[in-house]
C-alpha cells in the first residue's frame, strides 16, 4: 500500500506534508482541497489553541488554485507543490500584516517578502497564515506575545513552547503539516519537544535571514517543524540555499538531507551523550525516555559513549549578554517613525517623546527588560567585562563541540529540561524561563545545528519529550539519518506515530 | 556667559601658543548604488523615490556591501599611502534619530579598512614659495550616509522648536567614508593656511581618483576641523574644540585663525577650553558654540553581526595600487612647468576641474594658452550655468582643438566659435561637421564683404567724413553694419582693411 493512499483513507489533515505532496502530483485530490481541509481545521480550533495570528485564506486558495492549474496542465512541480504552511510571524511576506508577535508592528504591511517566504512559494507551498510567537522571539512559551499565548493542543492549560509556539501547536493540533520556525537560542527545539513535533535548527548560515526580523543576528536562524522527520526534511531542503543579499549566507555546498531522512542507518557511528546536559535539573521523566532513545541506538549498532563539554555550564550566561546586546540595537528601529505603531504624535511632543512614548506603548515587558539588559552590557566601560567576555566563552564553546566532534559523529541530550509547563507558572521568574532553554543555546553560540524529535510520553506527566541531536556545522545531514533512525524504531515499538495520541481538541 | 568671544590678535596667540591641529574629512563616494543596497545614488531626485526596505531599515532587511564602495577606499588609502588592513569590520554606532532609519549607524569602529598613511602638503608663503608639511593619516574608514532633514516652522531652522520636521531618505545608505588625521604639531602661524593646503590638495586628490565629485559647496566633500593650543614651549596639550560646518576651502582657514584666536583669549584670561562641537558663521567668520561634548554620549560601538569582515586579498590591492594615477601634487608639477604657468594660473586650472580637459586638449595639438582660454572661459561658464562638471558640457577636448584648428585656419573667429560650441554640445557633429551645416565659415570671399561695406558707407556719411578726416575711431560702426549684414560671419580684420582701401 502506497504511503499516499493511506493518507487518503484518513483525514486530510493527519496526513504527512510527503504524502500530500505526492497524492497531489498524482491527482489523488487537488490542493484547493488540502487547502480548504486546514483552513476548516482552523477555523474549527484556533480559537482553543491560538496558533496563528493572521489566517490568510484568500491568499491561501489563490496558491492552491495556481498550483492545481499547474497540476491540470502537466507542469513540473516543485517540491511541495500545494502543500499548506505556516508562516512564524517574523518573517514578512509582501501585503500581508507582520507583527514578529510585537505591538508596536500592528497593522505594518511589509512591502516585500523574506527570502524564506520567496523559497516557500517557490517551492510551491500554500502559505495559510502567520504563526503566533514570543514578541520578537523573546521566550520560551509564546505568552509573551503581544497578542495572546498560544496553547499547547496537548494540554490547553500548559505552553506549546516559545518563541515558536504557534508553529509548533499549529502542527500539533493539525493546522498545518509543515511550518517554519526561528531559532535563537532553542525557539524551534524547545518548542518541538514540549509538543510531540519535530524541529531543525539548521547550521547557521544555511537558511537566509533576509527578512527575519532580527532578534539576535549573530544567532538567528530559519528552520522546518514538521510531524516526522521526513517532511521536516522536505521543508530544510527547501529553505536552505546561499542568498546574496544575506552576507552571513554559505555560499558552499549543502547537504543532500531528504536523502539523509531515508537513510536511517546509524550503525557504526559515534554518538556522544553531552555530560553536561543531563542529570540535576532535568525531569525524571525527561531522563527516562533519554536513556531509552540512547538505548535504541546501540540497539540500532550505534557506539555511545559520555563526552565534556566544560563551557556550556557558562553558556546560558554569555548568551543572555550576547543576545540582549544585539537585540537592543536590532530593535532601535522600532521608534514610530516610519513604520507601525505611533504614539503621543499630537503636536504638542518632541520627536524623543514621540520615540519613547511609542516604544513604552509598544514593546511589552520581556523586550524592554532585554533592550535594558543589552543597552546596558554594550555601554562604554561595561563592553569589555560582558560583551567581550561572552564572545570569548562564545568561542570557548565553539572549541568545545570542535573537540567533542573529533571524537563523535553526533552529540545527543534532551532538548529541554522538562515537558511543558502551565501557562502562568513562569511568567514572573525570568530566569526559571530561561534555564528551560539550556541545553539548546550552546548550539546557536556555535552556530553549528541540531534538530529535536519526539521520543515519548513522561510517565509522571503523559507529556511528551524530545530528544535533541547535534552535528558539526553544515552536517545537518547527520541530523536526519540520526533522526529518521531513532523515530523509526521508536514507531515500530509503538505501533503508532507518538502525535496520533494528542487529544482530541 | 557673553555671546561675542573675546579674542588675542592672531600674531599674539600664535606666539604664545602653539596650535595642535586634526581634521575629520567626510567624502561622499560617486558610486552608483548605495553603501549597502542597489539604490541609486543620484543627488536632487525627488525626496523619497531613491529608497527600498534596506536603507529605510525596515525590519528583516539586511545590509550587503556595496563591492565598487570597497575598491573607491581602498585607493584612496592608496593614494594616502595607507596600510590597507587584510581583514577589516564594520561595527554598529547606535543613537536615535529620525534621519537614521535604522537608529544606528553602519561603520567602521576599532578596525577601519585603511591606516597610517599620509599626504605632503605644499603650503604656500607669502614670499611666493611653498612649505613642505606632512599630514599624518591616522585612519580612513567606510560608514553609510543618514537622511536629510527640513525642519519646518521655528525660528531657527533647527529640530528645536520646529513645528514639524519631513525627512529625505534618498541620501540615506550613500556610501561615506571618513579620512581622520593623526594630531599635525609644529605649524605655528601658518596653521590656517596648512588647513586650507590640505583640504584642498586632499580634494585634488580624491578628484584625481575619479571616486567622487568631492564638491564642498554640494556636501560631498565635509570637514571637521580639531583646534587646541599648547603654551609655547611646552608639551601639554589642550582641550580641542571640533568645528563643523566649514563650507569652502576659505572657510577652513578662517575657521582655524578664528578658533585660535578666541582659544588664546580663554586661555589668557584664565579660562578653560570646553571641549565641545561648534559651528562656522559665514556672515562672521567665527565659530559659535554648538553641543558639549560629554560622557553621556555613548554608541555602544559593536561589530556588525549582520556584515562579515572585509579581506581584500593582496593581488587586488597590488592592481589597485598599480592603476593608480600620478600623485596630484606631482602632476601639477610636472604640467605647470611644462607649460611655463605662474602659480595663480595653474591653481585656476585645478579650480575650474579642467586639469585633465586642458592636459587632453594640449595633448591634441593645441596651445596652452588658448587650450586654457577656452575652457576656462566659454566652456567653465557653460559648466556653471548648468551645475555640472566641465567634462560634462558636452564638449571634448578633441571638439576644442578642432574649433581652435579652424580659428587658426581663419575659417572662423572666435564670435562663431561660440556657436560651434552650441552645435557641437547639441550633438550636431564634429566642429567642422557643424560649420558645414549650419554655413558659419567666415565671409572669405571679398565680394560680398566689399559689397556690405559699399552699403555701410554710403548708409553712413557723417561716419565716412570722420574717417576721411583720419579719425578711425568710429570704424567701429562700419564695422558693426558689416557685421550685420553678414549676419556675423565677417572676419573683422579683413573688413578693417578692405573699408581702409574703399575710402581710398
Amino acid at each position: 500500500m502506497s504511503e499516499s493512499a493511506i493518507s487518503l483513507n484518513t483525514e486530510l489533515i493527519k496526513s504527512s506534508a510527503s504524502a500530500l505532496a505526492a497524492a497531489i502530483a498524482h491527482r489523488e485530490i487537488s490542493s484547493r482541497e488540502v487547502t480548504d481541509a486546514h483552513l476548516d481545521r482552523i477555523e474549527q480550533v484556533d480559537e482553543q489553541v491560538h496558533a496563528f495570528l493572521h489566517v490568510d485564506a484568500e491568499g491561501a486558495r489563490a496558491q492552491a488554485d495556481a498550483v492545481d492549474a499547474k497540476v491540470a496542465a502537466g507542469d513540473e512541480l516543485p517540491p511541495l507543490a500545494g502543500v499548506p504552511v505556516g508562516l512564524k510571524d517574523v518573517f514578512t511576506q509582501r501585503g500581508i500584516p507582520t507583527t514578529a508577535g510585537s505591538r508596536i508592528l500592528e497593522g505594518w504591511r511589509p512591502p516585500y517578502d523574506a527570502t524564506v517566504t520567496t523559497k516557500l512559494k517557490g517551492s510551491g507551498a500554500v502559505i495559510l497564515g502567520k504563526t503566533n510567537m514570543d514578541e520578537f522571539a523573546m521566550g520560551s512559551s509564546t505568552e509573551h506575545s503581544g497578542y495572546g499565548p498560544t496553547r499547547n493542543p496537548w494540554d490547553l492549560d500548559r505552553i506549546p513552547g516559545g518563541s515558536g509556539g504557534g508553529s509548533a501547536a499549529a502542527l500539533a493540533a493539525f493546522e498545518a503539516p509543515l511550518t517554519v520556525g526561528t531559532d535563537t537560542g532553542g525557539s524551534i527545539r524547545q518548542p518541538a519537544s514540549v509538543t510531540g513535533t519535530v524541529g531543525t535548527k539548521p547550521t547557521y548560515g544555511s537558511v537566509s535571514r533576509f527578512g527575519l526580523i532580527a532578534l539576535a543576528s549573530s544567532l538567528d536562524q530559519g528552520g522546518p517543524c514538521g510531524r516526522n522527520v521526513a517532511d521536516t526534511a522536505l521543508l530544510h531542503q527547501a529553505l536552505a540555499g546561499h542568498d546574496e543579499r544575506d552576507s552571513t549566507s554559505w555560499a558552499g555546498e549543502y547537504p543532500d538531507v531528504v536523502a539523509a531522512a531515508a537513510k536511517r542507518d546509524v550503525k557504526g557511528m559515534k554518538i556522544g551523550l553531552v555530560k553536561e546536559l543531563s542529570g540535576e535539573g532535568y525531569q525524571a521523566g525527561v531522563s527516562q525516555r533519554f536513556d531509552e532513545a540512547v538505548k535504541v541506538l546501540t540497539d540500532l549498532g550505534a557506539e555511545v559513549v559520555e563526552v565534556s563539554c566544560p563551557h556550556f555550564d557558562y553558556a546560558l550566561a554569555a548568551y543572555y549578554l550576547i543576545l540582549p546586546s544585539e537585540a537592543s540595537s536590532n530593535l532601535a528601529r522600532f521608534d514610530g517613525m516610519r513604520f507601525g505603531l505611533r504614539e503621543g504624535d499630537d503636536g504638542n511632543h518632541t520627536v524623543e517623546q514621540v520615540m519613547g512614548l511609542t516604544r513604552d506603548a509598544g514593546f511589552g515587558d520581556e523586550a524592554k527588560r532585554r533592550i535594558i539588559l543589552g543597552t546596558y552590557a554594550l555601554s562604554s566601560g561595561y563592553y569589555d567585562a560582558y560583551y567581550g567576555q561572552a564572545q570569548k566563552v562564545r568561542t570557548l564553546i565553539a572549541q568545545d563541540f570542535a573537540a567533542a566532534f573529533d571524537q563523535v559523529d553526533v552529540l545527543v541530550s534532551p532538548t529541554a529540561p522538562t515537558t511543558a509547563f502551565k501557562l502562568g507558572e513562569k511568567l514572573d521568574d525570568p530566569v526559571a524561563m530561561y534555564l528551560n532553554d539550556v541545553a539548546t543555546i550552546p548550539v546557536n553560540l556555535a552556530g553549528n545545528c541540531a534538530m529535536s524529535l519526539p521520543i515519548g510520553l513522561a510517565p509522571e506527566d503523559g507529556l511528551p519529550v524530545g530528544l535533541q541531536i547535534m552535528a558539526p556545522s553544515f552536517a545537518d545531514d547527520r541530523l536526519y539519518n540520526v533522526g529518521g533512525a531513532v523515530e523509526s524504531a521508536l514507531v515500530d515499538s509503538w505501533g503508532h506515530d507518538l502525535i496520533s495520541e494528542v487529544p482530541a481538541l | 556667559m557673553s555671546n561675542v568671544d573675546q579674542k588675542v590678535p592672531f600674531t599674539e596667540a600664535v606666539e604664545a601658543f602653539d596650535p595642535l591641529l586634526g581634521f575629520e574629512v567626510h567624502v561622499e563616494l560617486s558610486t552608483k548604488s548605495k553603501m549597502f543596497c542597489a539604490c541609486p545614488t543620484e543627488f536632487g531626485a525627488e525626496p523619497n523615490t531613491q529608497v527600498c526596505p534596506v536603507c529605510l531599515g525596515l525590519p528583516g532587511s539586511m545590509p550587503v556591501v556595496n563591492q565598487d564602495a570597497i575598491e573607491s577606499t581602498i585607493k584612496i588609502g592608496l593614494a594616502l599611502n595607507c596600510k590597507i588592513a587584510e581583514s577589516s569590520r564594520f561595527a554598529r554606532k547606535n543613537y536615535f534619530y529620525p534621519d537614521m532609519p535604522k537608529d544606528y549607524q553602519i561603520s567602521q569602529y576599532d578596525e577601519p579598512i585603511c591606516y597610517d598613511g599620509y599626504l605632503d602638503v605644499e603650503v604656500p608663503l607669502e614670499d611666493g614659495t611653498k612649505k613642505s608639511v606632512r599630514v599624518e593619516i591616522e585612519r580612513v574608514h567606510m560608514e553609510e550616509d543618514t537622511g536629510k532633514l527640513t525642519h519646518a516652522g521655528g525660528a531657527t531652522g533647527r529640530i528645536q522648536g520646529a513645528d514639524y520636521s519631513i525627512v529625505d531618505y534618498n541620501r540615506a545608505g550613500v556610501p561615506l567614508i571618513e579620512i581622520v588625521t593623526k594630531v599635525v604639531p609644529d605649524t605655528g602661524a601658518l596653521a590656517p593656511e596648512v588647513g586650507r593646503a590640505y583640504v584642498t590638495q586632499l580634494r585634488d586628490l580624491v578628484r584625481g581618483l575619479k571616486v567622487s565629485d568631492v564638491r564642498m559647496e554640494q556636501g560631498s566633500l565635509r570637514c571637521d576641523a580639531n583646534v587646541s593650543l599648547m603654551p609655547a614651549g611646552t608639551s601639554e596639550w589642550g582641550t580641542r574644540t571640533e568645528t563643523k560646518n566649514v563650507n569652502s576651502f576659505k572657510s577652513v582657514e578662517q575657521a582655524i585663525r578664528s578658533e585660535i584666536e578666541r582659544q588664546a583669549a580663554v586661555l589668557q584670561s584664565g579660562g578653560k577650553v570646553v571641549q565641545e562641537t561648534r559651528h562656522y558663521q559665514e556672515t562672521s567668520g567665527t565659530t559659535t558654540s554648538g553641543r558639549e561634548k560629554t560622557d553621556a554620549e555613548d554608541y555602544r560601538y559593536f561589530p556588525e553581526p549582520d556584515l562579515v569582515p572585509v579581506e581584500p586579498s593582496a593581488e587586488w590591492i597590488e592592481e589597485l595600487r598599480a592603476g593608480l594615477p600620478e600623485a596630484p601634487a606631482k602632476r601639477v608639477a610636472r604640467l605647470q612647468e611644462a607649460w611655463g604657468l605662474s602659480d595663480f594660473d595653474m591653481q585656476s586650472v585645478v579650480n575650474a576641474g579642467a586639469l585633465d580637459v586642458v592636459e587632453e586638449t594640449v595633448a591634441a595639438g593645441v596651445d596652452q594658452a588658448a587650450a586654457r582660454k577656452w575652457w576656462l572661459g566659454e566652456l567653465a561658464r557653460r559648466a556653471n550655468e548648468q551645475g555640472v562638471e566641465i567634462d560634462q558640457v558636452g564638449v571634448t577636448p578633441a571638439d576644442v582643438a578642432g574649433i581652435v584648428a579652424l580659428i587658426d585656419e581663419g575659417k572662423i573667429n572666435d564670435k562663431l566659435a561660440r556657436e560651434v560650441i552650441d552645435g557641437v554640445a547639441s550633438g550636431e557633429g564634429t566642429p567642422a561637421e557643424v560649420v558645414e551645416a549650419r554655413g558659419l565659415g567666415v565671409v572669405s570671399d571679398d565680394g560680398p564683404l566689399i559689397e556690405a561695406i559699399d552699403q555701410a558707407l554710403a548708409d553712413n556719411p557723417d561716419v565716412v567724413e570722420k574717417l576721411r578726416e583720419g579719425n578711425m575711431q568710429p570704424v567701429g560702426v562700419i564695422i558693426g553694419a558689416v557685421m550685420k549684414a553678414t549676419r556675423g560671419q565677417a572676419d573683422a580684420g579683413r573688413a578693417r582693411e578692405l573699408i581702409i582701401e574703399r575710402l581710398g
